[in-house]
């Protein structure tokens, strides 16, 4: 508590020492190469894309032209790693930012380097510059097609039409043999029973009478049955497509999808731990403080959160994505360690305005994908012997099978 | 050599080769006991067919299940992570400094703190098991008064009001309690007694230790218990004190034994341990030379151990004083080692030890094995003391009695009669935490905190300092006892928490760096707080002339004496109510959930107890007379009987209630302490019947050299190579009838790798001593199902880890009579034994749907939910190691008595979230904690680097207090494991192939002829004997 209070007043001294370099020299450069601005670009989606656009007010301000308002660019980096001591100290411009933007205070993000505060800014410039219509351009991280790599769909009719010619001239040629073995056994002797199985005629009914046709129609019919009722059994559990009514309707089309707020915003735990994490009421609060006009529902959901908040209740959000309590799933292994995008398994969720579960969630849908995805042991020493080894015996890629993924107790245990 | 003719078994039926024995020792099963004749097969079809079609449509429907995140969620929690807190175990006067692991706030796991300079990272089966007593369904719910609720302002405005009157009348107050370690919580009744000056504090002990106070006061001058330190000590005899598992301080005494018995190619020197008992406990089954004596002769071997010291010494001997075998050889050995001897006793008899400190003064212990400036507070009990207190509750002098966490109506010999003489005081309450005996007839019950509820702090050694800390808010309306009693001393709202920060900061704190909140925290954080202490020196003034006379007065040897002893599972009985030590077997007699006699083979008079079939007997002991299920004990001094302590619990709960014999009533005063042993008793057999549950022989099989290997230290001296070849099994091939193979190199598979860990154990059993803290932790780890004593007898216990106790003897296997004779004193060995996670292993092949595999890492996984239940794995192990689920033992009523964890809300919440529970009909087995392995790797890769060797431990790891398992991964020829084992690749060209070849002359695999590749070695067993004695 008491490093905390005495901040301000260690910081005061500081902030006038920047205050009077920035007469003599914008103390440090904003970068212009590529490799900054994207560096920039990747901060600025994880971090400052919850609150912060480059051309639009959201809850923070437009950072368009920042370099330009705010006093100096030391002033933007003291003040992006503590924005409560800025303010405190009595900066005019901070103290009329906070009126302006009351409640809501920027987070402090003193873990970032003042290098990683002028990337940001490189990039903030370098869209400005590009001005507003491309300046939105969807981020990374689309939804992953989930389409095999089959035939075009086109080339499909195209061959189921082929073969149906195919058919129908096969049929025609059949018809000639029959016609030209009638005639050639008519010029034979026969007997009176033998030309009447000859000429025996061709109807309906004999068709449908005839033991071979009774044959095929019971085991076409048994077959299908059987395989309605394995495919109904396998289904037994399985809730693809499961998009439950939610105690809020919360939508994530407007929130990761419309404004981009990185997943990690608020599903904190999926660097780290087994479970996402549903967000906690007061990381909705960190912005809904401020918005209280819902784009799609007006006020009355957003009231839900702020009534949960004040209230202490807990949300009781309906699960949607439900692994059996023998499966150990884990978020940090795929998402940290593996790389994997979140669309991957939960689809557009950036589009969904109800959360739908996207995915099998089968077993057969993880080994799969254990099956054909290649391990992500890039600038990992944790796989560094293993890639080392597998290139000694083998050509092929290493995929998460070639390191035991398909072992039971890689998930059961 | 003769000692390859050593002969192990396992109960006495085995050792006589009983023909109902014979029967079912190759079954792992029990007969299958009579089912209900009522449902035949076809019933069950037509039942199965109609579940069948109703559960397929029942399960159509998915139920909804709802996911409810925190409101504002606390930064230090994150759902899925673990936490862990340093704390303190506190029961009475047993203390561990503990860390506790917590998950979403739920403490799931107990595991010692290694920052401890006392109990060094060890724990014990009780203190593992302690976190179960956590979600004790007993326990109260809130404050009581009779048997109404109340609320805390009522209890406490009638409480004071009640002291006030007592006060003002002159009334006599009481503060009754088990021996106080928490510094703070002294003040805090130092504050009580300051507000009500007619208060006195009584301490007592369930296992006491008065009389050693008492001779410490006579014979050095302060009546205190010194520290011992057994890692100094080169020779070690003990008289009766079972310093491994119950005297004193056993995590720190057995810490301290082990380094003393780890042997090696550089280390060939070990300590010699002799054990003079009347029961055969554990310290003295780990024992080098153990003899038999009567209870009665503790003090005339102490007296005799004396003379033949003084003897050397050129002291004058002592009157009194009995000749039994080895006791000359241990005292020549106490004299060439001296200056690193120690002789300790576990009589309560002042004379007894007086006559020990005698011993211990001429052998120059004092000062290195015997540290007297670190006196130790777990004892503090003062035995007169509270039979006067109880003496003056009967005469109506006392007026208010507060029972400070203590339970005397059951755990003190004169409990009945405190019990009557509460009636005529005019105010009792008692803190405990659970409406036990004797909450049960106070008035007031202000139930404290669960200990790790609760903020405290404990000196369980001079100037070692321990922080307990909360690892959950409290789950019911407790309180905790300090601020009880600050409130009734009238303080208004105290703060305990705050109340010891205060004392800490007035005691501690000495301007360290950072202020005090960061020394305060650095406390908080390391568990443990601790200061040097000047090493001083005592000279010993004891009588002990004086001495060896009370002996020879008080002691007469009778035909048939009782000892009465605490064992390492139920203890004293204060955690009885925890299944997880009922389950528990007894690290010597094997038996679960039941209470009994033990009697030695010669008393017990050709009586045949097979299967664990046995009678009842009667005991008449001080005129009280109990009846009791009885147990034959190899080992046990003939004319002698045991009982424990612990059972008998009346209000302790549905798993301990009823449970045996409370035979803490039979423990009277002699020569003014408690004495655990009693004299003139009277034995006699009944013809009622028992069946006792008992593990012993289940899940034999025939010991011989591939199972256990054991070679006296002088041997593996002369030549450690020779204890690796000694036994050497060879198969022969089709090469020619001369070429022989090692049987691990047959295999039908050849060539696999573990390219990335290569997982293995190493289980040494010179350090193994048998206490069974590893199976706890692993029960609570794995969530482990407990099935109760009815299934116990049917041979399905689901303990993953067991540890077998052979006992041996150098007899001849022929020598049927020289066998006899041993039976009566065996040698024991304790052998942990879980899957050994064969690189061939027998279970994997014969399973019908490949539910249990091998991993690329060495590991033999088995996945429960494609497991169909042939149980042909079990069948097909050499080890019997397997365990199958013959019930639902969760969310079953059946079991909703012995297994809590899993059939109460309450219960359920120490379950580890990362291991699925288990249903009906399927197998399991040790899974060498893959959860831990699974989550070390992660967190390697999380942070882009290879895992380091102690990253990864499994559970029995980490509670054995000694050392004795080592995990590790031994592709990493860095790794502890492979450095023990001398680990190097049987291909020098191919590093990762799964042939490894331990050099470690002490590494062994069990079964090694058979060729599965065991994963596991052990280290040959060291006995430090003589080769011969001729």
């Amino acid at each position: 508590m008491t490093d905390q209070q005495s901040l301000p007043a260690r910081t005061l001294p500081l902030i006038l020492f920047f205050l009077v370099a920035s007469f003599v020299s914008n103390g440090q450069e904003i970068p212009s190469e590529p490799a900054a601005i994207s560096a920039g670009e990747a901060l600025f989606n994880n971090n400052c894309r919850s609150c912060h656009r480059v051309h639009e007010k959201l809850i923070g301000p437009a950072l368009a032209g920042v370099t330009e308002r705010a006093p100096s660019v030391d002033w933007i980096i003291s003040f992006v790693k503590n924005p409560p001591a800025v303010i405190a100290s009595g900066d005019e411009y901070a103290t009329a930012l906070f009126d302006q933007y009351k409640p809501t205070m920027m987070t402090a993000f003193s873990t970032f380097s003042d290098e990683d505060i002028l990337n940001i800014l490189a990039y903030v410039q370098a869209e400005a510059a590009k001005g507003p219509a491309t300046a939105e351009a969807p981020a990374e991280g689309q939804p992953v097609s989930s389409a095999g790599e089959g035939v075009p769909a086109a080339y499909l009719n195209l061959i189921l039409i082929g073969m149906v010619i195919i058919l129908v001239l096969l049929l025609i040629i059949l018809v000639f043999l029959i016609s030209a073995v009638k005639r050639f056994l008519d010029q034979k002797d026969l007997t009176p029973e033998q030309r009447e199985l000859v000429h025996a005629p061709f109807t309906l009914g004999t068709i449908l009478r005839s033991r071979g046709f009774i044959f095929i129609v019971v085991f076409v019919v048994a077959a299908l049955g059987f395989k309605a009722v394995i495919n109904g059994l396998y289904s037994v559990g399985i809730q693809q497509g499961y998009a439950p009514a939610q105690p809020i309707a919360f939508s994530h089309k407007i929130h990761a999808g419309q404004y981009q707020i990185d997943c990690n915003y608020c599903h904190t735990g999926v660097m780290t731990s087994k479970n996402a994490n549903i967000p906690s009421a007061n990381i909705c609060m960190n912005c809904h403080n401020q918005i209280k006009q819902g784009t799609l529902t007006g006020e009355a959901e957003i009231a839900k959160i702020v009534k949960a908040y004040e209230t202490n209740t807990p949300i009781e959000w309906v699960r949607v994505h439900n692994l059996p309590d023998l499966a150990y799933f884990n978020h940090a292994q795929h998402v940290n360690v593996g790389g994997i995008e979140c669309q991957t398994c939960h689809g557009p969720i950036e589009t969904m305005d109800v959360v739908r579960q996207h995915s099998l969630l089968t077993m057969g849908w993880c080994i799969d994908c254990h099956r054909q995805t290649e391990l992500n042991t890039k600038g990992n020493a944790y796989y560094d012997r293993l890639v080392e080894l597998h290139s000694k015996q083998s050509k092929s890629n290493m995929t998460v099978m070639d390191n035991g993924g398909l072992e039971c107790s890689k998930c059961h245990y | 050599m003769k000692e390859t003719k050593k002969v192990y078994w396992k109960g006495l039926e085995q050792l006589r080769n009983d023909a109902s024995f014979v029967k079912h020792a190759q079954n792992e099963f029990a007969p299958a006991p009579e089912e209900d004749p009522g449902h035949s097969r076809r019933d069950f079809l037509r039942m199965m067919g109609f579940g069948l079609s109703a559960a397929a449509l029942a399960a159509c429907e998915a139920p909804v299940r709802h996911a409810i995140p925190y409101v504002v969620k606390p930064e230090d929690v994150d759902p899925g992570i673990a936490n862990y807190y340093a704390s303190t175990y506190i029961n009475g006067g047993d203390y561990c400094s503990i860390v506790v692991k917590t998950r979403e706030g739920r403490p799931i796991k107990i595991e010692g703190n290694t920052f401890s300079g006392v109990t060094g990272g060890g724990t014990s089966a009780q203190v593992e098991a302690s976190v179960l007593s956590l979600y004790d369904n007993a326990r109260l719910r809130g404050p009581k008064k009779g048997s109404a609720r109340i609320t805390w302002e009522d209890l406490d405005r009638e409480v004071i009001a009640k002291l006030r009157e007592i006060n003002a009348s002159g009334g006599q107050i009481r503060i009754i309690s088990h021996s106080v370690l928490s510094p703070s919580t002294r003040r805090v009744i130092e504050q009580f007694r300051a507000a009500y000056p007619t208060t006195q504090h009584v301490m007592y002990d369930q296992h006491s230790f008065y009389g050693m106070l008492k001779a410490n006061e006579e014979s050095i001058g302060a009546a205190i218990i010194p520290s011992y330190d057994f890692s100094k000590a080169n020779v070690i005899v003990s008289i009766a004190a079972d310093f491994l598992s119950t005297w004193l301080s056993p995590i720190e005494f057995s810490r301290q034994y082990a380094r003393t018995r780890a042997v090696g190619e550089d280390k060939k020197t070990m300590s010699r341990h002799y054990q003079f008992e009347s029961i055969l406990s554990l310290t003295g089954a780990n024992a080098d030379y153990r003899t038999m004596i009567k209870p009665s002769q503790e003090g005339a071997v102490a007296i005799q151990l004396y003379n033949l010291i003084a003897a050397k010494a050129g002291q004058p001997t002592l009157p009194g004083g009995v000749d039994v075998p080895h006791l000359q050889k241990a005292a020549d050995d106490l004299w060439a080692a001296r200056g690193n001897a120690l002789v300790v006793a576990g009589s309560n008899d002042k004379a007894i030890q007086v006559v020990v400190n005698g011993i211990n003064s001429m052998l120059g212990s004092y000062g290195t094995t015997i540290l007297t400036h670190l006196p130790v507070n777990y004892r503090q009990g003062d035995d007169v003391a509270m039979v006067k207190f109880i003496d003056e509750l009967h005469s109506g002098r006392i007026a208010g009695v507060i029972f400070y966490n203590c339970n005397p109506v059951y755990d003190h010999p004169m409990g009945e009669q405190l019990q009557a003489g509460l009636k005529g005081v005019a105010l009792s309450v008692s803190t405990s935490y659970k409406e036990d005996e004797t909450a049960t007839v106070t008035t007031y019950k202000a139930p404290d905190h669960h200990y790790l509820e609760a903020w405290n702090d404990a000196e369980p050694k001079r100037n070692h300092f321990s922080v307990g800390q909360p690892a959950i808010t409290p789950i019911f309306r407790s309180r905790a006892a300090q601020e009880s009693f600050l409130t009734w001393a009238g303080v208004e709202s105290p703060d305990y928490f705050e109340y010891v920060k205060r004392n800490w900061r007035e005691w501690f704190y000495k301007g360290q760096a950072g202020g005090f909140q960061a020394f305060w925290d650095k406390c908080v954080h390391d568990g443990v707080y601790e200061l040097p202490v000047e090493p001083s020196t005592v000279t010993f003034s004891g009588d002990v002339a004086a001495a060896a006379r009370s002996i020879g007065q008080n002691y007469t040897e009778t035909p048939m004496e009782l000892v009465i002893y605490e064992n390492g599972t139920v203890g004293n009985g204060s955690q009885a109510n925890n299944p997880l030590l009922q389950e528990l077997p007894d690290p010597i007699t094997k038996v679960v959930w039941d209470h009994y006699v033990t009697v030695s083979p010669k008393d017990a008079n050709g009586l045949e107890t097979p299967e664990s079939k046995t009678i009842y007997a009667s005991i008449n002991a001080n005129g009280k007379v109990v009846k009791l299920p009885v147990l034959v004990q190899p080992g046990q001094a003939p004319g002698t009987i045991g009982i424990p302590l612990g059972y008998g619990r009346t209000k302790a709960g549905k798993v301990a209630d009823n449970r045996g014999v409370n035979v803490y009533p039979l423990l009277s005063l002699v020569n003014g302490s408690l004495s655990y042993n009693v004299v003139n008793v009277k034995l006699e057999f009944t013809n009622e019947r028992y069946q006792l549950a008992q593990t012993q022989t289940h899940d034999t099989y025939m010991a011989r050299k591939s199972v256990i290997r054991e070679y006296t230290l002088e041997t593996f001296s002369k030549d450690p190579q020779f204890v690796k070849t000694d036994f050497n099994p060879q198969i022969s091939t089709w090469k020619s009838p001369t070429h022989k193979v090692k049987p691990g190199e047959l295999s039908m598979w050849k060539g696999h790798e573990y390219r990335d860990h290569h997982w293995a154990m190493a289980i040494d059993l010179n350090t193994c001593i048998g206490c069974g803290a590893c199976v706890v932790a692993c029960n609570v780890e794995n969530n482990i199902s407990l099935v109760g004593r009815e299934e116990v007898i049917n041979r399905r216990e689901m303990h993953w880890l067991r540890i077998d106790r052979y006992y041996s003897s150098d007899a001849d296997v022929e020598d049927w009579r020289g066998l006899e004779d041993a039976a009566e004193n065996p040698e024991v060995v304790f052998q942990p034994m879980l899957c050994q996670h064969c690189n061939n292993a027998p279970c994997e092949t014969v399973c019908p749907v490949a539910a249990t595999t091998h991993s690329s890492e060495g590991l033999n996984q088995m996945t429960y939910n494609r497991c169909i239940g042939t149980r042909y794995c079990a069948n097909n192990c050499p080890y019997k190691v397997r365990r199958f689920n013959w019930f639902k033992y969760h969310d079953n009523r059946q079991f909703e008595d012995v297994n809590p964890a899993m059939n109460t809300m309450l219960g359920k919440m120490v379950l580890n979230p990362d291991v699925t529970v288990r249903s009906r009909g399927v197998m399991e087995k040790c899974t060498f904690c893959v959860q831990r392995i699974q989550l070390g790797k992660l967190e390697a890769k999380k942070e882009r680097r290879r895992v380091k060797d102690g990253d990864i431990k499994t559970a029995c790891q980490v509670a054995c207090s000694t050392g004795a398992i080592v995990f590790g991964d031994i592709n990493d020829p860095e790794s502890q494991i492979s450095k023990l084992l001398k680990i190097r690749p049987a291909d020098p060209e191919r590093p990762y192939r799964i042939d490894k070849i331990a050099d470690n002359p002490r590494a062994y695999n069990v079964l090694e002829e058979i060729g599965v590749k065991p994963n596991i070695w052990y280290l040959t067993k060291i006995r430090n004997k003589d080769v011969s004695p001729a």
